[in-house]
């Protein structure tokens, strides 16, 4: 049996090159032996994305994305289809959970400097997927047809409107209307469903090829390439199968129950994966009285609404929506706003530390403001903490370059 | 054929000027799919001037009807609110003569309407398109104590009285926009046409 099953693998091995891919990408991509808690949510982040495929095809059976039919057919889903509620919890739980993923493992990168020479164009191509995927959560929010998901694209596509000049045109060319109609529904169903799966999924080949040509970076900022054994492997370099495939499926359990106990127990997770006002259909006339983007998009929500100050001739309105697509574009630069000598957190002084903490705290502040209702108060802390946001990356070249850093080993440590 | 049979120059102007032509034609081929993209034919048509009845409307109460899939409110003032319009600091609003603002030449006046008792509004926030909340008690609790009544857009906070002047320090630049309208009858009002043509 095994001998036929080799044969086989051999008869395909000389039609296309499985042995060559396997190895380079698998049994003999060198990984460095110190990854920590940080290093799962890569391989949790694909997994997802394998979830949102999968359970987005069979809710695409069911769904109608016409404006009268949409939200009835998604309760439909939830009541009729036979475990068509798990189906439909598991992409919407997904869709949160895909965001805690990118998060953290963004997170991973500001703490051991993974965006660093050489892996500029990992960071990039890393940052355009964040770009992609909040398209993407964005686009998919519209179609259960709800109250949030009817006024959340109107605020954001209005914030195209702020854009001077080409600013009216280019709003009414997104919704293909005058206001977000049955158009603009059927056009997000098909860019969310078809254009931007078939970009995320070339956006995550580019990512891991770009990984795997300068290999990966570890939590004390070591090139394990420089340090190589008689048979030219890193010296602190484990084959990623099967030292990382078993420690990612570890993780990965872990993660499976978290996920499991969401969908089971608190799909809607207090309001904030599923919002409540969007179990009311979609009503042009009438805004709710509190609306409020889900939890991934309120940091920069609040940026946009910290900004309430006419300036240099142009409307606070024009400042929101630059500030807001600003603080997304930040994170592109940090490979060339970095100027310290080492990667890692591990190695750096006391300011970066700081700077960093104050920046995560600032961002958890405008995270949580911006699912509130705003008052006067709260908009003064928003203001605040949007000018520390950018601080933290203007003065970036000044404070990683004052910064005071520790001598980095020569191998890793664990 | 040998290597020194290739003409550099002449394969480099081959490749040119098949990636220029061959662009050009991309470009052309991009612009009905990105055309379709615009409002059809049928998004324009469905912009008719609606009727409103009014003869229902207590002072102080608002009717929203729909007018190319936006709201419109009209709101029947009473004496108090329109004096309450008189009491507001030039530098509490952001453009107290409606200079910056949209609206028709008739509506332009310190009462924004043709009417001062009507008011005529398209029920949108200048800021991002929300619908604010018409909160026409004095001190209502969510807006503060010196609210002397108007409309409230949950979404980011502007601000605006009850002739939809926006508040100075909110998001929203500008005034709320006044649809072309005129009276039909005492009752009854058209939104969407006036005097002139239908806009």
């Amino acid at each position: 049996m095994s001998n036929k099953l080799t044969a086989l693998r051999d008869w395909v091995d000389d039609r296309f090159p499985l042995m060559t891919l396997w190895n380079d990408h698998l049994a003999k991509y060198y990984a460095p032996k110190n990854f920590n808690f940080w290093y799962y949510f890569g391989a949790l982040s694909l997994v997802v994305f394998v979830i949102q495929i999968l359970t987005g095809i069979w809710l695409v059976m069911n769904y109608k994305p016409d404006a009268t039919l949409a939200f009835g057919s998604v309760e439909y889903i939830m009541r009729d289809v036979d475990w068509g509620w798990l189906i439909r919890y598991m992409h919407s739980t997904g869709a949160s959970m895909f965001f805690v993923v990118i998060y953290l493992h963004m997170m991973r990168a500001l703490l051991y400097g993974s965006y660093k020479q050489p892996r500029e164009l990992v960071w990039i191509l890393g940052m355009c997927l964040y770009l992609a995927l909040m398209a993407e959560a964005f686009m998919g929010y519209l179609l259960p047809w709800g109250q949030m998901s009817f006024w959340g694209a109107q605020v954001i596509i209005s914030l195209f409107g702020a854009i001077p000049v080409i600013g009216g045109t280019l709003a009414e060319w997104i919704r293909g209307d005058y206001v977000v109609s049955d158009i603009t529904l059927n056009r997000f169903f098909s860019l969310h469903v078809i254009a931007l799966p078939f970009a995320i999924a070339g956006l995550v080949f580019l990512h891991i090829i770009a990984l795997h040509e300068v290999g990966s970076n570890n939590p004390d900022g070591v090139e394990i390439k420089k340090k190589k054994d008689a048979d030219g492997k890193p010296l602190d370099g484990i084959p990623f199968h099967p030292y990382y495939t078993v420690k990612d499926l570890v993780g990965l359990t872990v993660f499976l129950m978290i996920f499991s106990a969401v969908v089971f127990f608190g799909p809607e997770m207090g309001g904030y994966f599923l919002e409540a006002n969007n179990f009311i259909p979609a009503n042009p006339m009438s805004t709710p009285q509190h609306i409020a983007p889900v939890w991934y998009f309120t940091p920069y929500y609040s940026i946009l609404r910290a900004n309430t100050i006419n300036f240099l001739w142009i409307d606070a309105k024009v400042w929101g929506v630059v500030f807001m697509g600003l603080g997304v574009l930040s994170f592109f630069f940090l490979p060339w706003l970095d100027r310290s000598p080492v990667k890692s957190i591990r190695y750096r002084g006391v300011l970066y530390k700081g700077a960093l903490s104050i920046f995560v705290v600032c961002f958890l502040i405008l995270g949580y403001l911006g699912l509130l209702p705003p008052t006067e108060g709260r908009t003064l802390v928003a203001q605040i903490c949007t000018v520390t946001y950018f601080l933290f990356f203007l003065l970036m070249p000044i404070y990683t370059k004052l910064d005071k850093t520790k001598p980095v080993p020569e191998r890793v440590t664990m | 054929m040998s290597d020194d049979a290739v003409d550099p120059r002449r394969r480099r102007f081959l490749t040119g000027t098949t990636v220029v032509i061959g662009g050009i034609g991309a470009a052309f081929t991009a612009v009905p799919f990105l055309s379709s993209f615009q409002p059809s034919a049928k998004a324009k048509a469905i912009g008719a001037p609606v009727e409103v009845d009014i003869s229902k409307l207590e002072p102080g109460q608002r009717v929203v009807q729909k007018w190319r899939g936006k709201p419109v409110w009209v709101v029947r003032r009473t004496p108090e609110m329109l004096e309450n319009l008189k009491s507001f600091d030039a530098s509490a609003l952001r453009d107290p003569k409606s200079e910056k603002s949209e609206q028709p030449e008739y509506a332009k006046n310190d009462w924004r309407s043709d009417k001062p008792e009507y008011l005529v509004l398209v029920g949108i926030c200048t800021h991002l398109g929300c619908s604010p909340s018409f909160i026409p008690e004095a001190g209502a609790p969510e807006v503060g104590a010196t609210w002397k009544g108007g409309f409230f857009c949950p979404c980011h906070g502007s601000k605006f009285d009850l002739a939809g002047r926006v508040f100075a320090g909110v998001p929203a630049p500008s005034n709320m926009v006044v649809p072309p309208y005129r009276f039909l009858t005492d009752t009854k009002l058209i939104v969407g046409e006036d005097k002139g043509a239908a806009a």
